[in-house]
């Protein structure tokens, strides 16, 4: 994967605390599974964040985004959750009857039974996703930080430490998930800590603590990479034949995600990048390409002083 | 949700059909404000060429050019960290930039460059403005040099090293722009601030480096693939273009301005306005691609197939 020997940059990599400096009996590697299938986009997490960690309301503006009007991830809201309307096709798949009361007269429903492929009301799928930092083997945000804000915690996750960012932005535009974002009115950078105050604890992040369904599902990483395979098993079997992980993969362009999904479509369809790279990647190149520029323009000046005084 | 209508409307140009969450941007757009950190790609690009300029106009004695190489060095790179502690979410812990030194950092590389460099080239600038302590003022300005270079480019590292489309993907030419604008930069300042009689290496400069950015421009263009557009469309494919009709143009000025001081001084305006919005270009460019899913998702899918078709 990497030009890298230790893949210190990009590629699969066992262990990102012991990379980082921690001593091999740091505590295991913790995330989030986050299984859309179950979700029920009752907010519950974005709500239990916020107030875990005391994060201001984003305003109150409707978004027109179904029943969405978080509308994404940033500096005070490390959930959100995504609603994704979709029109789909009944002749290729079963419609599920749920009961919802209808216009006829108890008793004629018999008569009444509605013909699901004339129904456009029945012809809608929901998909829910709660989104949130990837906890990134190679954390771009964390690559970039010029100050050393941004930390790996013993337990493999990613961490603003707010008493010494200078708020340079840099991480922003470095994440390739959009998570991570500055607060304009402490000017520092800010994003999910994994709860790290309730892990040293031995409590469950707030979100998945309050997640009604099992959607959100917090535990060491491996187990969780066990879990979601056996559960994308599961649902391939009966027939959800679109249900995929997303993030799960040490070989992937970040390494893998401490916090991954699995989704019912296309990754881009909630929001998130189909094929995410660290972009620290390719910063070997990048350096070689701007000391060939250095070159040329150390070169170019001094060429221009060679000859007539013209 | 997908766009019906805007993907309609898209797949009629080279088929570029995407999906999104309703078009909102995948990543985010840099919060770095204008103008603050085109202010600061400039001004670095600028000092980085005018210490070079400087040190070799002092070997070839030329003592007007050397003056202006060092008072051009040491105000472009003071400058330069003032728009960057000014672009600061918290100016205070500026200093915290120095607190590590960090290989994964371009900006943490940049700050240990910038600092030495603003350093030594105030010292040199200062010496050569007084007349006092000339060894000192040679030997500051002989170590500033040698960050020089670093310093012409290093910033195109910065930009590149982010999730940003516009800027990373053309990390390979993105250097060579900056580097071409400046040694043009500094090139127009010398051609404003010295008698011509001296000024020859600078109008050199000025057309040496001229040739460099567009050259590099345009390879860069080409190479974006789909990215490109935002190079040469909107706002920003504006301001890239004006950026090159002023190269252009100075250029063509400062080949008459070894005749004529209106000519030297068009040249020199017309190219810092250039090398300026060059920067300004470029930043707007990677703005717009944060901020359309559309670069993020279509670029990404194409890696995908290629990958598999490779694989499979
Ligand atoms: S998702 Fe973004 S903010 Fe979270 S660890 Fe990865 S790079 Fe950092
Ligand atoms: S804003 Fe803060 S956390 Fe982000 S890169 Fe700058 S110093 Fe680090
Ligand atoms: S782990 Fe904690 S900080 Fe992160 S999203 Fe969940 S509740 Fe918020």
């Amino acid at each position: 994967m990497s030009a890298d020997g230790d893949n210190r940059l990009s590629g699969p990599l066992a262990d990102p605390a012991v990379e980082a400096g921690y001593p091999p009996e740091h505590p295991e590697r913790v995330g989030f599974f986050t299984d859309t299938s179950v979700c029920i986009g009752c907010k519950a997490c974005e709500v239990a964040c916020k107030e875990w960690n005391l994060l201001p309301e984003d305003g109150l503006e409707l978004s027109g985004m179904s029943y969405d009007n978080t509308q994404d991830l940033g500096a005070t809201t490390w959930r959100h959750v995504a609603f994704v309307e979709q029109r789909i096709d009944t002749t290729t798949r079963e419609t599920v009857d749920i009961g919802m009361p209808d216009m006829t007269r108890p008793g004629d429903s018999s008569t009444a039974a509605v013909d699901p492929t004339e129904d456009a009301a029945t012809q809608i799928r929901w998909l829910m996703s709660s989104d949130v930092c990837k906890h990134c083997t190679h954390a771009a945000c964390l690559d970039v930080c010029p100050t050393g804000a941004l930390i790996r915690t013993e337990y493999g996750t990613v961490m603003v430490q707010d008493d010494v960012c200078n708020g340079c932005g840099y991480c922003v535009p470095a994440c390739p998930y959009g998570v991570i974002d500055t607060r304009p009115d402490t000017g520092g950078a800010s994003k999910c800590t994994m709860c790290q105050d309730r892990l040293g604890a031995g409590e469950t992040p707030a979100c998945a603590a309050a997640c009604p369904t099992e959607s959100i599902q917090y535990g060491p990483l491996d187990e969780l990479r066990d879990r979601a395979a056996q559960r994308v098993d599961e649902l391939h079997e009966q027939g959800v034949t679109e249900a995929r992980l997303y993030g799960h993969e040490p070989t992937d362009g970040v390494g893998g995600d401490g916090a991954f999904f699995l989704l019912l479509d296309e990754p881009e369809v909630y929001g998130l990048p189909p094929d995410p790279v660290v972009t620290t990647r390719d910063l070997p190149s990048m350096w070689k390409h701007a000391a060939g520029a250095a070159l040329t323009a150390a070169v170019t000046i001094a060429a221009c002083f060679v000859g007539g005084k013209r | 949700m997908s766009r019906p209508d805007d993907s309609a409307e898209r797949s009629a140009e080279a088929g570029n059909d995407f999906r999104s969450y309703y078009g909102q941007p995948i990543i985010k757009e840099p919060t770095w404000k204008v103008p603050d950190v085109p202010a600061y790609l400039y001004l670095g690009g600028l000092a980085g060429a005018s210490s070079s300029m400087a040190v070799l106009a002092e070997l070839t004695g030329r003592t007007h050019l050397n003056r202006t190489g060092r008072v051009a060095a040491a105000v472009g790179s003071t400058a330069s960290v003032v728009a960057l502690i000014h672009d600061l979410g918290r100016p205070a812990r500026f200093l915290n930039m120095l607190r590590v030194f960090k290989p994964t950092s371009p900006l943490s590389v940049g700050s240990w460059i910038i600092a030495p460099f603003s350093s030594l080239t105030a010292a040199a600038a200062a010496s050569e403005i007084t007349g006092r302590l000339p060894l000192i003022g040679r030997l500051t300005s002989i170590s500033a040099s040698v960050l020089a270079p670093a310093m012409t480019t290093y910033t195109a590292v910065l930009l590149s090293d982010t999730a940003v489309p516009g800027w990373h993907e053309v990390y390979r030419e993105l250097p060579f722009v900056f580097a071409g604008s400046a040694v043009s930069s500094a090139g127009a300042v010398g051609m404003l601030a010295t008698p011509r009689g001296e000024a020859a290496p600078a109008r050199r400069m000025a057309l040496a480096g001229s040739a460099l950015e567009l050259a590099a421009s345009h390879r860069m263009e080409q190479r974006a693939g789909v990215i490109g557009e935002v190079y040469r469309e909107g706002r920003s494919g504006k301001v890239v273009r004006a950026a090159k009709v002023l190269t252009c143009v100075g250029a063509g000025a400062a080949l008459l301005a070894r005749r004529s001081r209106v000519a030297a001084i068009g040249a020199g305006l017309c190219l810092t306005a250039a090398s300026a919005a060059t920067r300004y270009g470029i930043f707007e460019a990677g703005r717009v691609s944060a901020r359309d899913p559309k670069y993020t998702v279509v670029p990404q899918r194409e890696r995908l197939a290629n990958e598999g078709a490779a694989s499979g």
